[in-house]
């Protein structure tokens, strides 16, 4: 899951931060993008497409190329490049399409439609 | 002749959308030599910004023709997607499970009841479908929400991925010794002795005979050669989803998820001249009859939005036509280029070989418009 990282932080970086990656804990440079701390742990496997299941690793770090999803705090399929790693993240490669919720049975007087 | 390496082609399609590259595609196959001839990157591209679906449900109230027309093309699409996976190695993603059209009132569950039960009565009763109840649709569609009192279902409608279809369509053709010319815009069509010329942008393209299947841009070149197409465009606005697991097994008027996963909005339906910009009031229309429709959909995120023109004639049925004053001139259009692809393959480019006219045909020449104005007598009655 981890190896050596291709990327190293600058002198001057932020505090450590701890975060989980699939329940792996790590300790990473605190106030950048998540995508940006994992690459410095050494995260190469960010997700799996859902067409094809090949591995994907961040490639634009600027929200446009979507190849970066993971699933954080228990939202699926958000673009870690996007969203400032913080203390306590729970994150976890998107392997595949998100799933959606279960359905609830429900009954038809209880439409709550605007 | 200017192109020396391209012999003079037989037939010249003006437009290389999903219409033309059908024709062309279709041409190929009975053993024309044909040029297509397609507008640059800045053309409005139905083609490119449609929602996917091989729709039947509703179609041809008023024209049961077009009902016929429209079914027999689905009925041929799964021969017509073999033949472009074999040659192309492009899968359209073609699925023909029937849809749903979901109703939130009596009224509309009614009004559908009235609409299909007529079609089937015009047609002879070979016309199935169902109005299902809100238990009956729920135990086929469980993700259902509180506020849909049920759904008319047909086993005769489909989907497709429309991109990768316009990517089959221009290779196979191409495959097939088609050319195709992209970036010159036609601007005139002469009639000429044995046959026509085309003035683009660029250069002048000569051939026996001439399809115009340039979508909004028919209304103006069709009466250079003797026809009439008063054609206007309606715009449609999508958004797209991100890609989920799989839950919709069934395309729905309104929604669909699409081969890879992603979730389609769309159908609506706008006069708004040729401005094919997205507006936040019809989106959020959208947005909310989807969610209305699957609630669960409700923290998907979305990640793409956009506008197409629809290719509108005033009734809402495609024009085909052969010109009777300029032989040789065919017509061909209509805004389902996705449904009646097979048919525009298979039927369309037959006819314009030189076999007979289609059965269904003779309904839809542009003379029923008269030769007035686009605008006069207009019934714009939505054609599904």
């Amino acid at each position: 899951m981890t190896s050596t990282p291709l990327f190293k932080t600058l002198p001057g970086a932020d505090a450590l931060v701890r975060i989980w990656f699939n329940d792996e804990p790590m300790r990473v440079p605190g106030d950048g993008s998540v995508a940006a701390a994992l690459l410095t742990a050494g995260v190469s496997r960010f997700r799996a497409t859902p067409v094809s299941a090949s591995p994907r690793a961040p490639y634009c770090m600027m929200g446009a190329c979507f190849d970066c999803l993971v699933e954080i705090d228990g939202v699926p399929s958000r673009q870690s490049c996007m969203v400032t790693v913080r203390e306590g993240m729970r994150v976890r490669a998107q392997e595949g399409a998100r799933e959606l919720p279960p359905v609830v049975a429900q009954s038809p007087e209880q439409s709550d439609d605007r | 002749m200017k192109h020396p390496a391209f012999a003079s082609p037989d037939v010249l399609v003006v437009g290389g959308g999903l219409v033309g590259s059908s024709v062309a595609y279709g041409l190929a196959r009975e053993g024309a030599k044909v040029t297509v001839l397609d507008q640059g990157d800045g053309g409005f591209r139905a083609s490119r910004g449609n929602f996917g679906l091989v729709w039947i449900q509703g179609k041809g109230n008023g024209l049961t023709p077009y009902a016929r027309w429209s079914r027999d093309s689905a009925v041929r699409w799964p021969m017509f997607a073999t033949a472009l996976a074999e040659e192309t190695g492009v899968d359209v993603a073609l699925r023909q499970p029937g849809g749903f059209h979901i109703c939130f009132s009596e009224d509309e569950l009614a009004a559908r009841e009235n609409r299909l039960s007529t079609l089937q009565r015009e047609l002879g009763g070979d016309y199935p479908y169902q109005l299902l109840d809100a238990r009956e649709v729920r135990e086929r569609l469980p993700a259902l929400g509180p506020a849909v009192v049920g759904a008319s279902y047909t086993p005769m409608d489909g989907h497709v991925n429309p991109l990768k279809l316009l990517r089959a369509l221009h290779a196979g053709m191409q495959r097939r010794g088609v050319r195709l010319v992209s970036g010159d815009d036609v601007l005139r069509i002469v009639p000429q002795e044995g046959g026509f010329a085309a003035h683009g942008t660029r250069d002048t393209w000569r051939a026996g005979k001439v399809v115009l299947a340039a979508g909004l841009g028919n209304c103006t070149l069709a009466p250079q050669v003797g026809l009439n197409a008063p054609v206007a465009p309606n715009r449609g606005q999508v958004l797209v989803s991100e890609r989920v697991a799989p839950f919709l097994h069934y395309p729905t008027l309104n929604v669909r998820q699409t081969d890879e996963g992603t979730v389609q909005f769309g159908d609506s339906m706008e006069e708004a001249g040729f401005d094919d910009f997205t507006t936040t009031r019809v989106l959020a229309d959208i947005a909310r009859r989807g969610v209305r429709t699957f609630p669960f959909l409700k923290d998907v995120r979305l990640v793409r939005m956009w506008a197409a023109l629809r290719v509108y004639s005033p009734d809402g049925f495609p024009i085909y036509d052969e010109s009777t004053r300029c032989p040789g001139a065919f017509l061909v259009t209509c805004h389902s280029g996705v449904t009646l692809a097979a048919a525009h393959a298979m039927r369309i480019a037959s006819w314009i070989a030189g076999a007979p006219i289609p059965d269904e045909l003779p309904a839809f020449s542009g003379d029923r418009f008269g030769l007035a104005a686009p605008d006069a007598d207009a019934i714009s009655v939505p054609a599904h």
